[in-house]
C-alpha cells in the first residue's frame, strides 16, 4: 500500500503545489523542506510542460520559467531523490500525459518508485483514458489520482469506484488560478464520492485564503493550493521558501481545527 | 482502448471538466448525422450560402506548361469566406443550434476558420469569440478586421509561441470555464473524439464532389489527389472518399518552413514522433522530454506542431504519403499559379501546388492530378510581398 493515506491522518490535509524548477530546482527543494516543516501533509510537484492546457496564467508562466532554465524530467527525478533523504510526507507528481508518454510510461513509473514518488495527477487523462497509465502505476505501487469536476455529475460514481489515493475535487469550472468566489456545491460532490468508496477527497482550484480553505475543509478531507504558492515563487524568487513556509503554516493552522 | 481511435491514434485526452461536453456532442452528432431534416438544412446551406458545389477546374495552361499529368484544381477557394473551412463550420453550427447553444468559440491560425465561424455566427445570430495567436493577428491583420466586422470578438493570445497551438490551448481553456451555453467549433480534424470524425464528415463533401465531377469530366477516378496538411481538415476532406480506392494516390503536403533539417519547420510527420497533446494521440513535433516544439512556417494555417489522428493512421498504414514543402517552394507556387492560371491560392494551398509542380512533369499525359485549392490567397498578399522584400500599405 502506498503512503498517500498518511496525508489524511493529521486532521484536514493541506496539499500545496509547486512547479519544479521555478525559479530553480534548488529553490524548489528548499520550498518543499519548508512546506513539510510548516505542516504540509502531501506535496504536489509539477513537472514543467510547454503547453499546460489546464492551467491559468500564473502556473503557465511558472512552467515557462522552469523550461527556460532547461529543467528536464530527469533533473526533477534527481531533485526528488535528494529530497527523499529527509522529507517524510507523501509526494505526488502533477504533469501532462505527453511528459510521461515521451519518457515511456513504464520507465517513468519505475523511476518514480525508485526516487520515492507516491502518485500521479494527470489533468489531461480522464477516466476513459486512464488504463494506459494506470497499469504501470499499479505495477509500481503508485496512485493515479482521479479528478472530478463540477460538470462530472453522474460520472462521479464510476470515477470514485476506481479511484486510488485520494479524489481530487475540482472546485470550479475553468483552469487553475485564484478565485474570489467558489460557488460549486463541493459538499454534494464529496458526498457522491463517499457513497461509492471510502476514500479521502481533497478540493482544489481557486483556493488562496485561509477563509476559503476553512470553508472548503468543512466539506472535504483536504485542501489543495497551487497558484497562490506559485505566485510567491514569482514574487520572492530566492526568498520564496521562507515566505511559502509562512503561508503554508497559516493555511494549515486555519484548516486543522475544522471538523466534519 | 477508448473510443474514437484510428489505429493507435485519437482518443479523448482532456480534463474531466470537458468530458460530459464531449459525450453530449457525440450523442448529438450520432442523433443528427443521419437525420433527413438536419441533412436537408446542411445541404441547403452548402448550396445557397456557401456556394457549393465548388468547381473542379481543368488547369490547361499549367498542364501544358509542366508537360506531364493533366491537372485539375478543386476550387474550395471559391466558397463563401474563401476557404474550405466553411464546410465544417456550417455543419458544427447547425449541430450547436440543435444542442441549444447560443455562443460559439473558435481558434484560428491564418484566420480563415475564425472568419468562417464569425460569418456563420452572424448569419445564425449567435455570439462568437475567436482566439488567435498574437503573432498571427499581426500576420493576418485583414482577417482580424473581417472577424470584427462580422460581429465577433477576437482575443489575441500571447502565451507560448503566440501562434495556432496556443490559440487552440486557450480556446480549450475558455471552454472549460463556460460550457453550458457554449460550443467550441474546432476547425480541424484534430482534438479529442468526436471532433476528428465530425470535422472529417463535414469536410468529406470535398472528395464526394471531386469523385462525381471527375467521373463526369473524365469518366474515371484521378490518379493522384494532393492537399496541404496542417491539422489536416482540407486534406482529409479531399482524401476521404478515395481511401477505399487503392489506385488513387493520396499526398499530403506538410509545411517544411525553412527545411526539415532545421528547427524552423512544422512538418509533423516528417520530423515528429508519437505523443499526446490537444486531446489526441498522434504525431507531434517535440523534444526528447515531450516538450512541444515551437514550430515555424510562413503559412499561419500550417504552423501547428501536430496533425489529425486519422492522417497519423493513414501515414502508419502507408495509405497516404506525406511530403514536406518549404517556404521558398510554396511562395514560388503561389506566384506561379497566380500568373499561369489567374488564381491566387492561399499560401497554405500553395504548398500542395508546389508538390504537384514537382511530380506532374514526370507523370504521363493521360494521368490526372487533383490539387485541392483549400483557400484563396488575398489574405497572404501583404506577407508574400514582404517575403519578397516589398512593403505594402494595407
Amino acid at each position: 500500500m502506498n503512503n498517500i493515506y498518511k496525508a489524511f491522518e493529521n486532521g484536514k490535509a493541506f496539499i500545496p503545489f509547486i512547479t519544479c524548477g521555478d525559479p530553480t530546482l534548488e529553490i524548489t527543494k528548499q520550498a518543499v523542506i519548508e512546506m513539510e516543516k510548516a505542516g504540509a501533509d502531501l506535496i504536489e510537484l509539477g513537472i514543467p510542460f510547454s503547453d499546460p492546457t489546464a492551467e491559468g496564467p500564473v502556473i503557465q508562466e511558472a512552467n515557462i520559467r522552469a523550461l527556460k532554465n532547461k529543467v528536464t524530467t530527469d533533473d526533477v527525478f534527481k531533485m526528488v531523490k535528494e529530497l527523499r533523504k529527509t522529507v517524510k510526507i507523501p509526494m505526488v507528481f502533477m504533469t501532462y500525459a505527453n511528459v510521461i508518454f515521451s519518457y515511456g510510461a513504464e520507465d517513468f513509473m519505475k523511476k518514480c518508485k525508485e526516487v520515492g514518488i507516491d502518485g500521479m495527477i494527470l489533468p489531461d487523462i480522464p477516466f476513459e483514458e486512464k488504463e494506459e497509465f494506470n497499469q504501470m502505476c499499479k505495477k509500481y505501487d503508485l496512485a493515479l489520482i482521479s479528478m472530478i469536476a463540477p460538470t462530472s455529475e453522474e460520472r462521479i460514481g464510476m470515477i470514485a469506484k476506481e479511484a486510488n489515493g485520494f479524489v481530487y475535487c475540482v472546485s470550479s469550472l475553468g483552469v487553475t488560478g485564484v478565485r474570489s468566489n467558489i460557488t460549486t456545491d463541493v459538499g454534494a460532490m464529496v458526498k457522491k464520492v463517499k457513497e461509492q468508496k471510502d476514500i479521502p477527497c481533497a478540493v482544489g482550484f481557486g483556493i488562496s485564503t485561509p477563509e476559503q480553505a476553512k470553508k472548503m475543509a468543512q466539506h472535504a478531507d483536504g485542501v489543495i493550493v497551487g497558484s497562490a504558492i506559485v505566485k510567491l515563487c514569482a514574487v520572492h524568487g530566492k526568498k520564496a521558501p521562507i515566505e511559502i513556509g509562512k503561508y503554508v503554516k497559516e493555511m494549515k493552522d486555519a484548516i486543522l481545527p475544522v471538523q466534519g | 482502448m477508448s473510443k474514437g481511435r484510428f489505429g493507435i491514434h485519437g482518443g479523448q485526452y482532456i480534463p474531466e471538466t470537458l468530458m460530459n461536453a464531449m459525450l453530449e456532442l457525440e450523442e448529438a452528432y450520432n442523433r443528427y448525422k443521419n437525420d433527413p431534416e438536419f441533412n436537408k438544412e446542411l445541404q441547403e446551406m452548402y448550396n445557397e450560402y456557401a456556394g457549393r458545389p465548388s468547381r473542379l477546374y481543368y488547369a490547361e495552361r499549367m498542364t501544358k506548361d509542366l508537360g506531364g499529368a493533366k491537372i485539375y484544381l478543386k476550387r474550395e477557394d471559391l466558397n463563401h469566406t474563401g476557404s474550405h473551412k466553411i464546410n465544417n463550420v456550417i455543419g458544427q453550427m447547425l449541430l450547436a443550434k440543435r444542442m441549444g447553444k447560443t455562443r460559439v468559440i473558435a481558434e484560428t491560425g491564418a484566420g480563415q476558420h475564425g472568419v468562417a465561424t464569425a460569418t456563420v455566427a452572424a448569419m445564425m445570430g449567435m455570439e462568437c469569440e475567436v482566439y488567435m495567436g498574437k503573432e498571427d493577428c499581426e500576420r493576418q491583420a485583414l482577417n482580424v478586421y473581417r472577424m470584427r466586422l462580422l460581429g465577433a470578438k477576437v482575443h489575441p493570445v500571447d502565451s507560448g509561441t503566440a501562434t495556432l497551438k496556443d490559440a487552440v490551448s486557450e480556446t480549450f481553456r475558455e471552454w472549460t470555464a463556460r460550457i453550458e451555453d457554449t460550443h467550441y467549433v474546432l476547425g480541424s480534424v484534430m482534438g479529442p473524439y468526436p471532433f476528428p470524425e465530425i470535422v472529417r464528415d463535414f469536410q468529406s463533401v470535398i472528395s464526394k464532389e471531386i469523385k462525381e465531377q471527375m467521373l463526369e469530366k473524365e469518366g474515371r477516378l484521378p490518379d493522384t489527389v494532393i492537399a496541404c496538411v496542417g491539422g489536416g481538415s482540407n486534406a482529409i476532406g479531399a482524401f476521404y472518399n478515395f481511401i477505399e480506392d487503392k489506385e488513387v494516390r493520396l499526398i499530403g503536403c506538410e509545411a517544411a518552413g525553412r527545411g526539415i533539417d532545421t528547427f524552423e519547420t512544422a512538418a509533423t510527420l516528417n520530423t515528429g514522433k508519437v505523443g499526446i497533446f490537444h486531446g489526441m494521440k498522434s504525431y507531434f513535433c517535440q523534444d526528447e522530454y515531450g516538450q512541444i516544439a515551437p514550430v515555424y512556417s510562413i503559412s499561419a494555417g500550417l504552423d501547428y506542431p501536430g496533425i489529425g489522428p486519422e492522417h497519423a493512421y493513414l501515414h502508419d498504414i502507408g495509405r497516404a504519403e506525406y511530403v514536406a514543402v518549404t517556404d521558398d517552394e510554396a511562395v514560388e507556387a503561389f506566384e506561379y499559379l497566380s500568373r499561369i492560371e489567374g488564381i491566387i491560392p492561399a499560401i497554405e494551398s500553395a504548398h500542395a501546388v508546389a508538390h504537384a509542380m514537382k511530380i506532374a512533369k514526370d507523370m504521363k499525359k493521360d494521368e490526372i492530378i487533383v490539387i485541392n485549392i483549400s483557400g484563396r490567397g488575398d489574405k497572404d498578399c501583404a506577407a508574400i510581398a514582404r517575403y519578397r522584400g516589398e512593403n505594402l500599405y494595407e
